[in-house]
């Protein structure tokens, strides 16, 4: 069977790693390519590189770190952040990303993932979403996470699968940061109505999280992390032993 | 020297740096001289199955690719290349294969359960034949990467691993000189390194 997959993510900004607390206070860390070497050779099934920089010239380093790290590590690689064009795509096809996950980009231009799916194939197609509960209500929001758009979240996420999205990263903006553990209850409205693979992203504090993630909602393929294991809090061969002693498929 | 043919489908950038991490030299071509004197030959491809089976053809390569694989140069097939390898695809439409090993290449929908997606994709076990010279590195439930919706059927003789997704799902196959991978080596980590390493040791 398909294994559940670990996934580290990088956050990347004019060069170098940053994780912060509810998406604001970013801190740096180290070399987006050290850290993508040494989870490759420790166990990740795949990673995602989001780039946070806006501008030209961070963009540049940013393409650059890419093909580096491309160069080097021999598993799948998921590239986000301004994404907004199928120029976009191609850039960091190029440069030796798997996958291309759209956020904001989707939402400002609904004709963006029907485009891309149709030229690179729905497997290449990301849809990563923003979610925060509004008034009791799971709703999108776009510019990492600083703006609700008032759409609603599972609405938006079926949309986007009809249209061609292969995969989604889910992050609950609610959980995100906060290290208590995965957003069950929207993952699980998430994985009900969708039939392609489903991340799961913000509010991983320990080994446990994951364990209950895999075990409450069979449905999610994958958990997303970032500062547990940046920090070195939680090492991923030793969460991957922990999965399996729990009967969680997993690539050892 | 290893030729990947270049027929313009997808994007070769992972699959070169992953042969000169293990040491090969390698060169994207379409050249008919080139591929004639190099030692061994990969076939990569991702797309869908008639539209890269008519750009093969465009190039005028098949001619000289047939005779390099019957003359018994290693030969490899990597994901949709795989799958060219067989008699037919069926793929919006019923379209010719190269037919080098015997076989067709079905959609997984209606095969497979109906709760597991479509692709097929993730990381998933082999179950291997160790007699495969591909193998020599790599041990029974090893995992490797996986991206794909059609699979071949119908190659009982040839099929050397397995994936299990709710059917025995034909992850690679070997006939002679000629082998095929359904998933991507050059995306499966180190798993992914021995298996390009065993092929690029085959023959010398």
């Amino acid at each position: 069977m398909i294994t559940k997959r670990i996934i580290p993510c990088l956050d990347v900004r004019n060069g170098t790693v940053v994780k912060g607390t509810n998406f604001e206070n970013l801190n740096e860390i180290s070399s987006p390519v050290q850290l993508a070497e040494y989870y490759s050779s420790h166990g990740a099934d795949e990673l995602v590189f989001y780039d946070i920089t806006a501008s030209s010239d961070g963009r540049k380093l940013f393409t650059d770190i890419l093909t580096e790290t491309a160069s080097k590590v021999f598993i799948p690689l998921t590239v986000g952040g301004g994404i907004n064009t199928l120029d976009d795509f191609d850039r960091v096809l190029k440069c030796g990303a798997d996958k291309v996950s759209v956020n904001s980009g989707a939402i400002r231009n609904p004709d963006l993932i029907p485009q891309a799916a149709s030229k690179y194939g729905d497997q290449c197609v990301v849809l990563s979403v923003d979610v925060k509960r509004v008034d009791g209500k799971f709703c999108v929001f776009a510019k990492g996470g600083r703006e609700n758009t008032g759409m609603d979240a599972l609405e938006w996420i079926k949309q986007g699968v009809k249209n061609g999205a292969g995969e989604i990263v889910v992050n609950s903006i609610d959980t995100d940061g906060v290290k208590k553990g995965f957003d069950i209850e929207m993952l699980k409205a998430v994985c009900d109505i969708v039939n392609v693979l489903v991340i799961a992203s913000g509010g991983a504090g320990g080994k446990q999280d994951f364990v209950d993630l895999f075990n409450t909602v069979p449905g999610v393929s994958a958990g997303l992390a970032a500062s547990i294991f940046h920090y070195g809090e939680v090492t991923i061969d030793d969460l991957k032993k922990t999965l399996n002693e729990n009967n969680i498929t997993v690539r050892l | 020297m290893l030729a990947i043919i270049d027929y313009g489908v997808g994007n070769l950038f992972s699959l070169q740096c992953s042969l000169k991490k293990i040491g090969v030299e390698a060169v994207v071509t379409k050249d008919a001289e080139f591929i004639k004197n190099a030692d061994r030959i990969i076939l990569p491809g991702v797309g869908a199955f008639g539209d890269a089976a008519d750009k093969l053809r465009a190039t005028g390569l098949v001619d000289v690719i047939r005779s390099e694989a019957e003359n018994g140069k290693p030969f490899l097939g990597i994901c949709l290349g795989m799958q060219l390898l067989f008699d037919k695809g069926f793929e919006y439409g019923e379209h010719e294969g190269l037919g080098f090993i015997k076989g067709n290449v079905i959609p997984l929908e209606g095969k497979i359960p109906s709760e597991l997606n479509i692709p097929h994709m993730g990381w998933n076990a082999l179950s291997l034949d160790k007699n495969c010279p591909l193998f020599k590195y790599i041990e029974d439930g090893d995992c490797v990467y996986f991206v794909h919706s059609y699979y071949a059927t119908d190659c009982d003789e040839s099929v050397v691993a397995t994936a299990e997704y709710g059917i025995p799902v034909t992850a690679a196959v070997g006939k002679g000189n000629i082998f095929g991978c359904q998933f991507h080596p050059e995306k499966s980590g180190e798993t992914g390194l021995k298996i390009l390493k065993a092929f690029c040791e085959i023959g010398d």
